[in-house]
């Protein structure tokens, strides 16, 4: 068993009356893969966003590396600094170049030189393979260069781990397959990853775990051949009988 | 009959012109036109040598564009932080915030103007710094605070929230990432109601003549206002006509610019 880099116990989110979570327990061991899938509405991305606490849990226990960052003495930005995230909608920022987008919160809160900032930057952009794009703007991107490029944003803060929401869903289905290259290289690499998706082969090729969530609770989780190809849960069988 | 509907619709639009043309030239014939010109273009008032040009020009419109840009850019901070406390966590801030701005714009600027350069120092023997253009200037600061405040309040909401939650994502402070990720794209997005508030302040300039002001101080409207009576033009509407010119000739551009920045905003790509 390898050390926990996300461990989540017994997480409640409710908005109002209405509750997207019902206890989850979830565990990501260091170096690990796991893909969390399900139907919309399942709550995979509110637990992907409770990671690091973009949706405040409303009751429950989350450690990244052993350290609770619902405890009020941790400081979160420190922890988020150490967790990279990757959006559905890139979310990168549209007023600066694409090599300000890396080197922005490295300067701000890494506290680096710029000529420092702008080195990792660089090697970054180059192992997504975007180098030749570093003074664009993320309007004249396509939306896989974006999300390549929040890929290399996130990179660059040199995170523990990576949480990625949905990465490829808002993407035309011949860009995907860029995004995903790069995504399996990062894990051959050894990177912790929490992975919210849709695409099964990846998460059967690339990915440790398997989870499958519906309607707030963890169904069935387990090795990702194994899941996809003997699901034991009769909630599993006929999801993966609708997206396979 | 035979007429069909094209051409009753060109026989209404003939009389509709024929109307119009008659209405110009019973004006033309009836209207005593050198009467007119000595009254509202008064060729001493025009003279470029020694008319009004000058004091309206050297005076009037350098006073007014330094008053509008005094009290934009005071406006535009006092208008940032009002912003910023209507968005703030803490909720006695978001009170204030919205007391204030509630307060200042349901008044007509000249009654804080007034209040500021008369009633302040009738009631508190305390006159505000600048003298009687200082003080109007302030009140003018503080009502189009309240205006920008809701304009920039308003471009914040507008920048996606993904924004904020990417920066936050990357461990950027609460303060960082507004001020480096939110505030650049708010801006952006109010350019064109910003400049519009710069128009309205131009205009609004002009109630400091209400209050008095020295010679020298005086802004487009008062010098307009006291060529009325004095100078080569005196007794006839000249002086406003002329200033009336000065005025658009500032104000046109910018609304012209502003629907230009408009167009080209609705046509960007995110």
């Amino acid at each position: 068993m390898t050390a926990s880099a996300i461990e989540v116990r017994g997480l409640h989110k409710h908005y109002g009356h209405h509750e997207v979570l019902k206890g989850i327990d979830f565990h990501v061991g260091a170096g690990q893969v796991v893909c969390v899938i399900g139907p919309s509405g399942s709550g995979k991305s509110t637990l992907l966003r409770c990671v690091n606490r973009l949706e405040e849990p409303s009751a429950g226990e989350i450690l990244i590396e052993g350290v609770d960052i619902c405890d009020r003495r941790t400081d979160l930005d420190e922890v988020r600094s150490r967790i990279g995230m990757v959006f559905q909608q890139f979310n990168l920022f549209p007023h600066l170049s694409v090599l300000r987008n890396l080197t922005l919160a490295q300067r701000s809160v890494r506290r680096r030189s710029r000529e420092e900032a702008v080195e990792v930057a660089r090697r970054n952009l180059a192992k997504v393979g975007l180098s030749e794009k570093e003074s664009a703007y993320p309007a004249h991107l396509s939306g896989g260069q974006q999300q390549r490029v929040a890929i290399a944003r996130a990179l660059s803060m040199n995170p523990d781990m990576m949480l990625f929401d949905e990465p490829t869903s808002a993407l035309d289905p011949e860009l995907v397959g860029d995004v995903l290259a790069v995504m399996k290289e990062l894990a051959q690499e050894g990177m912790t990853m929490m992975v919210v998706t849709h695409e099964m082969g990846f998460a059967r090729e690339v990915g440790d775990k398997l989870v499958f969530m519906d309607d707030g609770v963890v169904v069935e989780e387990g090795r990702p051949a194994e899941v996809l190809s003997n699901p034991r849960h009769e909630r599993t069988q006929s999801f993966l009988s609708k997206v396979l | 009959m035979g007429v069909t509907r094209r051409q009753r619709a060109l026989l209404v639009q003939g009389a509709l012109y024929a109307v119009l043309a008659a209405a110009v030239v019973a004006l033309a014939l009836v209207a005593d036109w050198p009467v007119i010109k000595e009254n509202f273009w008064n060729s001493g008032g025009i003279s470029w040598a020694d008319g009004n040009w000058g004091d309206l020009i050297t005076i009037g419109i350098v006073n007014t564009v330094k008053y509008t840009a005094i009290a934009f850019a005071g406006g535009l901070a006092l208008g940032l932080v009002l912003a910023l406390m209507r968005l703030s966590p803490v909720a006695p801030y978001r009170w204030l915030a919205t007391a204030y701005i509630e307060f200042f714009r349901g008044l007509p600027a000249l009654v804080v103007m007034i209040f500021m350069s008369t009633g302040l120092p009738i009631a508190f023997g305390w006159t505000p710094p600048g003298g009687t253009v200082g003080a109007g200037l302030i009140g003018l600061v503080m009502v189009a605070g309240a205006y920008m405040a809701e304009t920039l309040r308003a471009g914040i909401q507008a920048v996606p929230k993904g924004q904020t939650e990417a920066a936050r994502s990357l461990g950027m402070r609460p303060g960082a990432t507004t001020v480096k990720v939110v505030l650049p794209q708010a801006f952006r997005i109010v350019i064109p109601p910003l400049t519009n508030e710069f128009v309205l302040l131009i205009k609004d300039t002009a109630l400091l003549f209400l209050l008095g002001a020295a010679a020298s101080e005086r802004e487009l409207t008062s010098v307009a206002k006291d060529f009325l009576t004095s100078g080569p033009s005196a007794g006839t509407a000249t002086s406003l006509i002329q200033a009336a010119l000065l005025y658009l000739a500032i104000t046109l551009p910018l609304t012209q610019l502003v629907a230009w920045l408009e167009r080209r905003q609705r046509k960007a790509v995110r």
